[in-house]
């Protein structure tokens, strides 16, 4: 998986999540936080999607890797990658 | 679904008498209301294997649903607070997020406007906070200043920090933000009869969530009523595999070395469980547990607040009556009364409302419904023999009718414009009968147990002894502990 892959993956959870949303702009440098509405309750949902969906799991202590798509593209392709998940 | 035969509509699932004698589950959720729905909902999302278990026939807890007379009544619902449109921010598209619900499931119905009558003023509401703050522009000219900051407060107020104590009673900051005893109770008198759980008082936390669920936000009503809300979580939950057995409390809750094991339910059988999750109130947990219940610091039992409610049908429309409101918060000084009456029921306040009132774009109902609450006596009401109960029950509804009459426009001669179609009531033994809610408490015991904790590691508590009000509220409290407890802490 690449990391623009990665990214998209992360952007249809958090279509699915917050189907309200829109998500034709979101600029990947920037927090996910900064420029739509989500809150904790939304990114635990993304990490259990994450988890139910490729069975990648997230500590609680790296929940702010998930902080941009950048930064979700830096932490989680090689997850996906060791697990052997490509799309 | 078929909801009219609920019990029968679930197959094995709700009959105990074909139950296995011990099951196992990650989860057990005690009761089928509203929260025990919302946790139980979020858990099936993720994989858990839950169950819910629930004494009574019919789902909805204290927002449930009957059939009498050929009619489909609800219980609880008067009107859904925390009405705010698609995409707007709130806890209403929170939970639609949380539990993966389109908005329109729901077929919510804008309320047409609500009022707040003392006998010396009215202020009208309706969704949003422009027309009230218009109507204290109008009647309190000098408070105006006031009452924004009040809304102001309330805005800023993060009053789901679970993270401090409850932060005390609300009554006398009111009187002190706004500076006008009647302006105070006026604003006072709605939140306290959607929600305290304290007499003559309510928690500032209380107080901010309600005020922003009512006036804030807003007022909503499904054409079906409450049995669509029921409908749309059970349909969620049995699509995602989620069980539960109707008509089979829980006996007993099984406790070893500071954890809750499972429990034995009341057909004997036993149900293993990693965490339980209660919406059964928390006194009412614990002595399943063989705790007793909570008292004060001078040992009393903690009150409970209960009401009675008449609805009366009749053969017209309301608005043909001169009728408009959709609710109407009364009370017959310029002070409110808010605890347990030393008579039947205390018709000095309460609560009228139309369900027909709603912006139901097209249909309409058949005939007019005029519901009225008042606060009631939990010991007058059980005190009573069978023979004294009815009479009772008769003499009450005359005078809870005779009393909403007096409240409305030309309330007496517009009556005589239409029949009586039918009537009923229900009193705090009603009450507490289908919910199991010590002292036929509506809104439960007046200590909240916000983060749903208790003495057990993993027994939760969620539901109306949280603290989070209304239909809302409820969901959304049983959401935040499926995922705060449960989701969240098993993660890894």
């Amino acid at each position: 998986m690449t990391k623009e892959e990665c990214k998209q993956v992360v952007l249809d959870i958090i279509s699915e999540i917050a189907p309200d949303e829109d998500l034709g702009n979101v600029k990947p440098d920037v927090r996910l936080r900064d420029q739509l509405d989500l809150d904790s309750m939304d990114f635990l949902d993304i990490v259990m999607e994450l988890r139910k969906k490729f069975g990648i799991n997230v500590p609680e202590a790296d929940y702010m890797q998930l902080a941009s798509l950048d930064s979700c593209a830096e932490y989680l392709t090689p997850k996906f990658n060791e697990a052997g998940i490509s799309l | 679904m078929n909801d009219e035969h609920e019990s029968a509509a679930s197959g094995g699932h709700c009959s105990c008498e074909c139950a296995p004698v011990e099951r196992r589950c990650d989860t057990l959720v005690i009761g089928c209301g509203m929260s025990g729905l919302g946790a139980a909902i979020r858990l099936a999302m993720y994989g858990r294997k839950v169950l819910i278990v629930e004494k009574h026939n019919a789902p909805g807890g204290l927002n449930g649903f009957y059939y009498k007379g050929g009619r489909k009544l609800d219980v609880g619902l008067h009107a859904m607070t925390n009405f705010v449109r698609a995409g707007v921010k709130g806890p209403l598209n929170k939970l639609f997020r949380q539990l993966r619900i389109k908005p329109e499931e729901f077929a919510l119905c804008p309320q047409l406007g609500s009022r707040i009558s003392f006998p010396d003023a009215q202020l009208r509401f309706g969704n949003g906070i422009a027309l009230l703050e218009s109507e204290v522009e109008r009647l309190f000219p000098s408070r105006i200043d006031d009452f924004r900051s009040l809304v102001r407060i309330v805005e800023e107020h993060d009053a789901l920090d679970t993270s401090r104590p409850q932060a005390g009673p609300a009554r006398a900051r009111v009187h002190a933000i706004l500076k006008d005893p009647l302006l105070a109770e006026m604003i006072l008198c709605p939140l306290f009869f959607y929600g305290s759980a304290s007499e003559d008082d309510i928690d500032f936390d209380q107080f901010c969530i309600l005020f922003r669920a009512l006036y804030l936000e807003g007022f909503a009503r499904p054409f079906e009523g409450v049995r669509r809300i029921v409908r749309v979580l059970l349909d969620k939950y049995r699509a995602l595999g989620g069980e539960r057995l109707m008509k089979c409390g829980v006996r007993r809750l099984i406790s070893a070395a500071g954890r809750v094991v499972g429990a034995e339910l009341d057909d004997g059988s036993i149900v293993r469980a990693d965490n339980v999750i209660s919406s059964a109130g928390a006194d009412e947990t614990l002595s399943m547990l063989g705790n007793s219940v909570g008292v004060d610091e001078k040992g009393r039992a903690l009150p409970r607040l209960s009401f009675v409610e008449h609805m009366a049908c009749f053969d017209a429309q309301p608005r043909d009556l001169g009728w408009d409101d959709t609710i109407v918060f009364f009370n017959s000084s310029s002070r409110m009364n808010y605890r347990r009456p030393s008579e039947a029921v205390d018709t000095q306040s309460g609560v009228i409302c139309f369900p027909n009132n709603y912006d139901f774009g097209g249909p309409r109902m058949n005939e007019g419904m005029l519901r009225v609450t008042a606060l009631a006596s939990y010991d007058k009401w059980t005190a009573a023999s069978p023979d004294e109960y009815e009479r009772m029950k008769e003499s009450c509804a005359e005078r809870m009718l005779g009393k909403a009459l007096s409240i409305l426009p030309n309330g007496a001669g517009a009556l005589k414009r239409t029949a009586l179609t039918f009537r009923d009531t229900f009193t705090p033994r009603t009450i507490e009968k289908f919910t199991g809610h010590i002292g036929g408490g509506v809104y439960g015991s007046p200590r909240k147990l916000r983060d749903g904790r208790t003495p057990l590691e993993n027994l939760f508590i969620c539901g109306t002894d949280q603290g989070f009000l209304g239909i809302v509220g409820a969901i959304l409290g049983g959401i935040s502990m499926a995922n705060s407890h449960v989701l969240s802490r098993h993660q890894v």
